[in-house]
């Protein structure tokens, strides 16, 4: 165990680098190109044996891992934005068959307007793939969660694709002490990878066949079982992880300052760091307050969240995207956490951070304000007022929600 | 003419009687052997072949999606190349002309221009068939589909074929090929020969279709030959660039005798406009014969 000054996309680079991947795959798209540069030079420079492939597009990038991987060889690709929501078809496809491949996606808006910056549209938008997605609060965790990634994508229980989050510009370019591990250590961690099946003229096996209504429906069942134990390995792999690398993990979601709270926050990537000092300053005053940092977003762990709230009176929730229509994503499924329960809190849904607009302590302060009035669904804060909304009734931007 | 190996790709799949393209995967995995991994593009052949739990495939066989049969493959091989087996395991990436022509054929440029050690096969029956007879980018000029119907205004397809061995031939493979199932001992030869040398092949597949062309399920070798001897549908062979073989044709047959057995050309004779259409195909089949030295010089 080292402890360095790493940018983020090198502290990522290096955790892939420590699983050895056979075959990783390369395709550009503003802000996660730095870590498939910086993978790169780590096997350009021969600190890592493995087949390097330049492809043509992210769909052919996740194929390639796709391929790579169903012939029993670990390999990894990373991407976000547009590039996800391209690959997103590999994704649903490479959770129906069980395909445990792994990525980061270094998360940025989607399009139009065209926009490079933060937020989390692009990721929450394939919610429904059967891929894990993970969310890292800062490097350190991001450089954990791809041990955990691999370890709990290829367990024989779950077999699925598992992503890990990591909020684009503010992890992959900033520069933040990590503690890398030995390769011993991560090798104690996670095991070479050896599927039940694979492509081999050996035993030569048929993938992704064509299946009719009398058996499609148990193919998403199991992947729905697949997904819920998946709960349990994660639970698991953190255990294990902090018996390995002897420092914390969190594994599902992190409680911080809950244990009394009134109020909880629930956000998740690397706003949370924002909110835990709103929370600090809050308790200096008396408030009772704390914030619940979602990691694990799919499988989205029902019970876990809904003991770690339910103690609570005021939920605020802070998302960084939204369900256009509707609501934010994480508003919908923590509300129906509580329904047909004894205990009924407000649960405030609010929209910030669009397309890298920072979400600031006063961010943070407003919902905080706000929630003491009236509940909100779906409002978004911090929206300008002097920007021109064409289309929009006054009345609505005064309701901003 | 029963082969040793050809219980690799099974009888009692759920292909269409006189079907060309399952006649030409059995005829490219009777040339292979076992050692063989197929990554394979939705369509005809994955439907006929994997309906769950039966499966014609005696070799590994994966199906992903309908365009990245050729970026799996990829995978597949830098994957067999990581574990030292490429070479050893051969790697396959084959499909219809959808599959590899059209909305794969990012993926199969990509596969080239990167030199993976894989053979790719394009079983080119003129349509997307799979899906009821769509027009595709190697429907040939004056061809009905479902999407090119002939009526009022229109006269079936309005452009020629999309000539994909040569936009193989322009990535600078090893080798590029043309073969027909009209012709089972050249295109044996030309999977072997493919085989034989390292980084990416392209064998491009005449497989004619009872259903889609509109012929009788007993004339798909007939209709396959007749594709060659009118010079519609030229056999050919690139080595590093340099046009190595060409199947001579003998006597010129005019492409009427070709167009005539199949419905999918039939309103080209029942029109005034047809005729036009019919001098243009003739014109392609003369090009053609011009261009690759069809026919004996005497």
């Amino acid at each position: 165990m080292v402890k360095k000054m790493l940018r983020g996309s090198r502290a990522i680079a290096e955790a892939v680098a420590l699983c050895r991947p056979g075959v990783i795959c390369a395709y550009p798209i503003t802000p996660q190109t730095i870590i498939v540069e910086d993978l790169a030079n780590i096997v350009a420079d021969g600190e890592l044996k493995a087949e390097y492939i330049n492809a043509e597009s992210e769909h052919s990038a996740a194929s390639i891992i796709l391929g790579a991987t169903l012939t029993g060889v670990r390999s990894f690709t990373a991407t976000c934005s547009q590039g996800l929501i391209l690959m997103s078809e590999v994704l649903f496809n490479a959770a129906g068959m069980r395909v445990p491949i792994v990525l980061v996606n270094a998360n940025r808006s989607l399009s139009a307007p065209l926009n490079i910056w933060c937020d989390h549209q692009d990721s929450i938008s394939i919610r429904d793939s059967g891929v894990i997605q993970l969310y890292a609060e800062n490097n350190q965790e991001a450089a954990d969660l791809i041990f955990l990634a691999y370890r709990v994508a290829e367990d024989p229980r779950v077999m699925l694709p598992a992503m890990v989050n990591v909020d684009g510009f503010y992890l992959p370019h900033a520069y933040e002490a990590v503690e890398i591990p030995s390769q011993e250590e991560v090798d104690a961690f996670l095991p070479p990878f050896q599927p039940k099946y694979k492509l081999d003229p050996q035993n030569p096996l048929t993938f992704g066949m064509y299946c009719e209504p009398d058996k499609y429906t148990e193919t998403r069942f199991m992947l729905q079982k697949a997904m819920e134990k998946a709960i349990t390995v994660i639970q698991e792999s953190a255990h294990l992880f902090e018996k390995v690398f002897a420092r914390p993990c969190f594994g599902l979601m992190e409680e911080y300052r809950t244990d009394d709270a009134d109020t909880i926050f629930l956000g998740m990537g690397s706003m949370v760091s924002v909110i835990k000092e709103v929370v600090d300053e809050l308790r200096e005053k008396g408030e009772r307050v704390g914030v619940l940092k979602l990691i694990c977003y799919r499988p989205f762990p029902k019970e876990q969240i809904y003991e770690a709230l339910k103690g609570a009176k005021n939920i605020i929730i802070i998302e960084k995207a939204i369900s256009l229509g509707s609501f934010g994503a994480l508003l919908l499924e923590v509300r129906s956490l509580f329904y047909n329960r004894p205990q009924r809190p407000k649960i405030n849904g609010f929209i910030a951070g669009l397309g890298g607009r920072d979400i600031t302590t006063e961010t943070i302060n407003k919902a905080w304000q706000l929630s003491q009035k009236q509940t909100y669904d779906a409002y978004f804060l911090d929206l300008r007022e002097d920007v021109e909304l064409e289309g929009v009734e006054y009345e609505e931007i005064i309701k901003r929600g | 003419m029963r082969k040793a190996n050809d219980h690799l790709f099974a009888s009692g799949h759920y292909a269409c009687a006189g079907c060309g393209e399952m006649l030409a995967v059995r005829l490219v995995l009777r040339a292979t052997g076992p050692n063989v991994i197929i990554a394979n593009p939705t369509g005809c052949i994955e439907v006929v072949s994997s309906n769950y739990p039966y499966s014609a495939w005696e070799v590994p066989w994966v199906h992903s999606l309908f365009e990245n049969a050729a970026a799996v493959a990829s995978g597949i091989e830098a994957a067999l190349r990581y574990l030292g087996k490429i070479g050893e395991v051969r790697v396959i990436a084959q499909g219809g002309d959808g599959g590899m022509g059209d909305i794969g054929f990012q993926a199969l440029s990509g596969l080239w221009e990167r030199g993976h050690d894989v053979l790719c096969v394009c079983y080119d029956n003129e349509a997307y068939m799979n899906t009821g007879i769509q027009r595709s980018g190697t429907t040939p000029l004056g061809a009905r589909t479902t999407t090119t119907p002939p009526g009022r205004e229109w006269i079936g397809n309005w452009r020629p074929k999309k000539d994909l061995p040569m936009i193989a031939l322009s990535h600078n493979i090893p080798y590029v090929a043309t073969a027909s199932v009209g012709y089972p001992f050249d295109l044996d030869r030309k999977v072997k020969k493919a085989h034989s040398i390292r980084g990416p092949k392209y064998i491009h597949i005449l497989a004619p279709c009872p259903l889609g062309w509109g012929f009788s399920p007993s004339l798909t070798i007939e209709i396959a030959r007749l594709a060659t001897e009118t010079g519609l549908f030229p056999l050919y062979e690139y080595e590093n660039g340099k046009l190595i073989s060409v199947r001579k044709i003998g006597k010129r047959k005019p492409v009427e005798e070709y167009l005539r057995l199949q419905g999918r050309f039939a309103h080209l004779f029942e029109r005034e406009e047809g005729k036009g259409i019919i001098a243009q195909i003739q014109a392609i089949a003369d090009q053609n014969i011009e261009r690759f030295g069809l026919i004996e010089e005497k």
